[in-house]
Formats: structure tokens, sequence, C-alpha cells
């Protein structure tokens, strides 16, 4: 059965719509791809499942465990179990990493014992000791903000985690680091949205589908072997 | 209840002199100032005053007979300082605490242990009647009524405050507090507090102060005189929380001799306009002066507030540091101002200002003055202006925080620096009126 389900999404932002019709569901334990040329509209359709306001719902529907929440306010989809991982998470000076996931674990009804423990093993998990006192994002190179979103995600224990190419830009060891933190989510139940260009990442991971977005709509779905094609063969010819 | 008549005359300030039985010495320096402040203009600088009308304020108003013991005070009263978490910190934190309704010091404890320590810690009245020499020898000295408009008044009609004397060696250990309270409608409020530490001594003040909002401007323009001798350390904490209809316009000013500290925390969240500018002067060699500011400027206030270091000796220390946040249709400016004479050779100072604005209106200006009369010196100047950015917000609430609550997560790591260096109990009250005005200016 479908955790999270996304029929006809049209979304504009600024006056321009950007997602035409996008409609998908995803499943508990497995890992779904999300694939599309630069500009397609995938970090917008992130942004509209999350709930930014800036992102204008002109149709359709957001239904999580069946419950329509398309209208809800960011911070309620959070609390319902749903997780972003930002493409460039923003520094937010003056305020501590561990305090915010603290905060952020108390309101999504994780217990604070439960909170201290599940913190320190992921900063161990994501070789980030070092940045376990320091402000949020402030001063972490490129892929220390990559670990750092699946650091959170890997705390907060989401429902749902839309991972927006949390696999660009990140080293080799990086990379494997973050493939583990995605396969263990997937393993412990969370359904996976995974925006990324490159197939390599999704080759451990149980992954179940791929989508293709272009101009704002799903043109192409498939199995793993999707993905090399696009890789061989360019979105236009997969489009076709 | 005893109150004068509205508007400044020489009559009225006969009359507060005689009701309160004061020295000839006392009432001279009263006509003295009401002659400077006739003489002297209004600030040329800062905020807005023309709402203030002199004419219209009551100057003295006893609405309160003293009392030795919180269960005499009038019902509301009694109230309101036990929501205000009064007796409660009198009992667990305090080494001494006096509170002040309109003009008088309506309250006042100490230790035993504090009192046995031979520290003085009164009502300024009774001070004037028992420790004539000392008060004489320091009251206005430091602020002399001269020096501005305000300082003019406040020598004019001062009533009320507290004086504090610290005998050589002696370290009170837990800070004494002075809480003020504008209680009546139209009442001006001009406390003076007097701080003389001895040589070696080492005391923490620190006051509150409070009122319930009327529509009418009220005016509260109070003096601060801190005299640090050799080695003595004083340390002063203001959490102000006004009301909105409160011009707060303050003077506060210490002298720190050969090897004592003097460090100036501030805390302005209410008034609708504020202007105070702690300063030091570091009158002996080796002297410090740390001044560490923070503010919260809502909707309609405007805090001008600023700090000063004159150095006029060598290998004297000044850190005047300050985080402002401005929300709405508000403005802050920090003065941030350096004197270093030739004579302070080795003198060090450092002026850092950032600010925090949270909506596009709020406004805020920075304004340094560094005047350096000597070459070997290090002195430095920073200013910072950010803004919290819709990204940083949505990044927020997208992990389970509510508006308000990502607002003041942010705003609390912002002044964090300063609220670090307010006692405990005072940080968490300080933490819990951010967070108040937070749901209060969204909700
Ligand atoms: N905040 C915004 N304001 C204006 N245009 C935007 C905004 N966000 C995205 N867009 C536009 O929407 C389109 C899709 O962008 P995006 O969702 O970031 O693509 P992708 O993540 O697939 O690279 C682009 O044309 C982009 O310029
Ligand atoms: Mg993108």
């Amino acid at each position: 059965m479908a955790i999270l389900e996304v029929r006809d999404l049209i979304v504009s932002v600024e006056g321009n719509r950007i997602l035409n019709g996008v409609s998908f569901a995803l499943e508990k334990g497995r890992v779904h791809a999300l694939m599309g040329p630069n500009g397609s509209g995938k970090s917008t359709l992130a942004f509209a499942l999350a709930g930014h306001p800036d992102y204008t719902v002109e149709g359709g529907q957001i239904l999580l465990e069946s419950e329509d929440i398309t209208r809800l306010p960011a911070y309620e989809r959070a609390r319902r179990g749903l997780f972003l991982g930002f493409q460039y998470p923003p520094e937010v000076e003056g305020v501590k990493l561990r305090e915010f996931l603290r905060l952020a674990a108390a309101n999504c009804h994780a217990p604070f014992c439960e909170f201290q423990k599940l913190y320190l093993e992921s900063l161990t998990y994501f070789r980030m000791e070092e940045l376990g006192e320091r402000e949020l994002n402030v001063g972490f190179s490129g892929g220390e903000k990559k670990r750092s979103e699946l650091l959170q995600m890997r705390v907060l224990r989401p429902k749902v985690a839309l991972l927006d190419e949390p696999d660009s830009g990140v080293d080799v060891d990086a990379l494997r680091l973050i493939a583990a933190g995605i396969e263990e989510a997937a393993r412990l139940g969370s359904a996976v949205l995974l925006i990324t260009h490159y197939p390599r990442i999704l080759e451990h991971l149980p992954l179940s589908r791929i989508f293709v977005l272009d101009e704002g709509k799903i043109v192409k779905e498939g199995g793993p072997e999707l993905a090399w094609e696009i890789e061989r063969r360019g979105y236009e010819a997969v489009r076709g | 209840m005893k109150r004068t008549k509205a508007g400044l005359t020489a009559e009225l300030i006969e009359e507060i002199s005689r009701e309160k039985g004061e020295p000839k010495w006392m009432l001279e320096q009263r006509l003295r100032s009401l002659e400077a402040f006739r003489r002297l203009p209004m600030p040329r600088f800062g905020p807005d005053l023309s709402e203030v009308d002199f004419d219209e304020i009551f100057y003295y108003l006893r609405t309160v007979e003293p009392v030795t013991s919180w269960d005499e005070l009038p019902e509301e009263i009694k109230r309101t300082f036990e929501e205000l978490g009064l007796p409660e910190a009198e009992r667990k934190a305090l080494a001494g605490l006096g509170a002040q309704v309109d003009s008088e010091v309506v309250y006042r404890s100490i230790l035993e242990e504090v009192r046995a320590q031979g520290v003085i810690f009164t009502p300024m009245e009774e001070a004037v009647r028992d420790y004539p020499e000392l008060v004489r020898e320091h009251f206005m000295r430091v602020i002399p009524p001269e020096d501005n408009k305000f300082a003019a008044l406040h020598g004019a009609v001062w009533s009320g405050g507290t004086f504090v004397w610290v005998p050589e060696g002696v370290e009170v250990a837990i800070p004494l507090q002075a809480y003020f309270r504008m209680q009546t409608q139209g009442v001006g409020q001009f406390e003076h507090t007097l701080i003389v530490a001895e040589p070696g001594s080492s005391v923490h003040y620190i006051e509150g102060c409070s009122a319930p909002r009327y529509s009418k401007v009220a005016l509260h323009s109070g003096m601060v005189e801190i005299v640090a001798k050799e080695g003595a350390h004083v340390r002063f904490t203001t959490i102000q929380n006004w009301s909105r209809n409160v011009y707060n316009l303050n003077n506060k000013r210490a002298v720190a001799y050969a090897g004592a500290t003097v460090d100036w925390v501030s805390g302005s969240l209410g008034s609708k306009v504020t202007m105070l500018y702690p300063s030091t002067v570091l009158a002996g060699k080796g002297a410090r002066t740390e001044n560490l500011s923070f503010s919260f400027a809502r909707d309609g206030q405007w805090l001008d507030l600023g700090a000063k270091a004159i150095h006029l000796a060598p290998d004297t220390s000044s850190r005047l540091i300050s985080r402002s946040v401005v929300k709405g249709k508000a403005k802050n400016v920090f003065r941030g101002k350096l004197f270093v004479a030739p004579e302070a050779r080795g003198a060090k100072g450092h002026v850092e200002c950032s600010t925090l604005l949270l909506s596009p209106e709020a406004e805020t200006e920075t304004i340094p003055t560094l005047d350096v009369r000597n070459h070997d010196v290090e002195v430095g100047h920073e200013a910072t202006v950010g803004r919290i950015s819709r990204e940083q917000l949505f990044y927020l609430m997208s992990r389970g925080l509510e508006e308000a609550e990502a607002m003041s997560l942010i705003v609390n790591g912002f002044v964090s620096p300063i609220l670090k260096e307010i006692p405990f109990e005072y940080a968490i009250e300080l933490k819990r009126l951010l967070e108040m005005s937070f749901t209060e200016a969204i909700g």
C-alpha cells in the first residue's frame, strides 16, 4: 500500500506554472528515484510536497497515509512524518545543530533520552563527530551539509523522506555513507524519494521505481535499468 | 497617597525636598539642577521626544507607604510583585532586594551576613540622611547636572533609588537587586542609584523594571553612578521591560580607578523610546570595562542605545558589544564610542555591533565614533546586519518547528553570547520574555 500518494499535482511559483499534473505513489520501506534534466521541476516538487509557502498548489492532492495534507503548513507535515533533505541546506547562524534537532525531534514526538543516544550515534554513523556542537550548517563544506541532512533524517525517523540530490558534489567516502544511510532508512520502514542524477547510488538500494520528470510532468517510469539508459543515452532519447 | 501637582517649578522642588526632610545641600543641588534644566537644550540627536510634555508629568508620587514584609503591601502591588517572582528571587538568589513603586522605595531587605560584612544597601533618601559625607562626596559627581538636559531634570526631581557601599576587600557573593515599578498613570520616575565599591571589593547589582500600559505618555529618567575604586569589580545588569507608553531616558556612568573593572549588561525590551548609553571613564592604569547590550525593538519602538569607554590612563581596556533584534516597523540605533586620551598608552578598545532584522520595515543604524589621540593603541570596530531569510525559516519549519518557534530559536541563538553573561535565572526569564513577545507578535 502506498504511504504517500500524489495526484495530479499542479504547482506554480510566482505565477509561473512549474508542475503540470504530477502523479505517483511511494511505498513503505522502498526507495524511489526521481530523475530529470536541470530545471525540470524536481526541487519544486520536493518543496511543494514539504509545504513551502512560495510554492502554490493550484490543483491536485497530496495524501500521507490516506490523509489529505495538501493544505497543511510545513511543520504539520513534518510532525506527521514527512522529511525533506534539501539540495542546498541554508546556514543558520547562532543555532546549534544539536539544539535545533532536539527541538525538531521533540516536535516529532521523539523522547529526549532517545534523542541524546540517537544523536551521538548518528554523528558517528556519518563521521560527523567534529560537527556535533557546531552551528547549523554554518561553514560546513558541501559534503558536510549533505551528511548533516542525512543525519537529521536518521534522528527524526520519518515515514517519508524526500532527498533532493544528496549525492551531488560529495566525495566517494561520503557517497558511501550517504547510500548506507538511505538503505538503513528504507530498511527501518521509511518510504524514500531520492532525487538524483547518478545511477551508481541506486545500485545498492532497494529500488522499486524510477520516475523521470520533464517540463513539469512525469514522462517515463521504469525499473533500475532506466537509470543506466539515461546515463548512456541522455534524457532526450529516453523520453522518446 | 502623597502627590504633587503636575509640572515643574521651584516650589515643587522645594516641596519634594521638604517632604523628604533633606539637608540644605541637597535642596541647593536640586535648584542648581533646575537652573541647568531650563538652560540646556533637548538632545540634538536620536528619537523624537516632542510627545514628552514636562508640564504634564507628575514628578512626585508616593503611592504606597513603605513596609517591612511583602504581606503588608496593598493587594494589587503584592500580586504584581509575586507575578514578577520577586519574593521568590529574594529567598533563593539575592543578597538584598529593593522594590520601588512610583517615586518611593516601598520594600527593602538585605541578607544578615551581607549586612554583617559592612555592606550598605539602602534607599537613597535614607542614605542622604544616614551617611551624609559618603553620599555628598559622590552624589552627581560622576554625572553632574550640567552634563545634559535629562541629567539636569533628574538632579532636580530625583526620588527613590538605592545607595550601595561595599567596604574595602569585601566580596558580595550573590547579587543585589532593585525593582522599579511605575504604577500610576502620568507619573514620572527618577530613581537615583549610587554604587561605591571601595578598593578590592566586588558587587553585582541587578535592576529590573516594568509598568502597566496606559495611553498617556510616562517618563522614566533614572541615573546610575558607579565609583569602582582601585581593583574593585562592579557589574551592573539591567533588564528593561517598560510598557510601550514609556519614554526611558537614562544616564548611567561609572568611574573605574586603577585595576578596577566595571561591567554593564543591558537588556532592552520594552518602552516606546529608550535613550541609554552606559559609559565608563577608565581613570586609572589597567582599568577595564565590558559593555554588553542586547535589545529587541518591535512595532513602534525606537531604541537608541549605545556604550562609551573613555580611556584616560595607560593600559586600560574596553569591549563594547551589542546584539540587536528588530521586528516590524521599529528602529534600533547603537552608538559605540571610544575616546582614547594622549596619556592612555597601551589602551585596547573593541566595538562590535550585530543586528538581526526580522522584517523588511525594520530599521537599524550603527554609529561608531573612534576618537584616538595616541598611536600606542589597539582599537577595532565591527558591524554586521543580518536578516532571517525565508529559506532559513522554511528550513526550520520543514523540521516541525512552528514559525514563532523557528524565529525565537534563531533570535535566541543570535543573542546567546550576551545571555550567557546574565545570571541563570534572569537569562531564563529573558528567554521567556523573548518567546512571549514572538507569540504575541505573530499570533
Ligand atoms: N523560487 C522560484 N522562483 C522562480 N522560479 C523558480 C523558483 N524555483 C524554481 N523555479 C523555476 O522552476 C523551474 C524548475 O526548477 P527546479 O524545481 O529547481 O528544477 P530542478 O530541481 O529539476 O533542477 C526552473 O525553471 C526554475 O527556474
Ligand atoms: Mg533541484
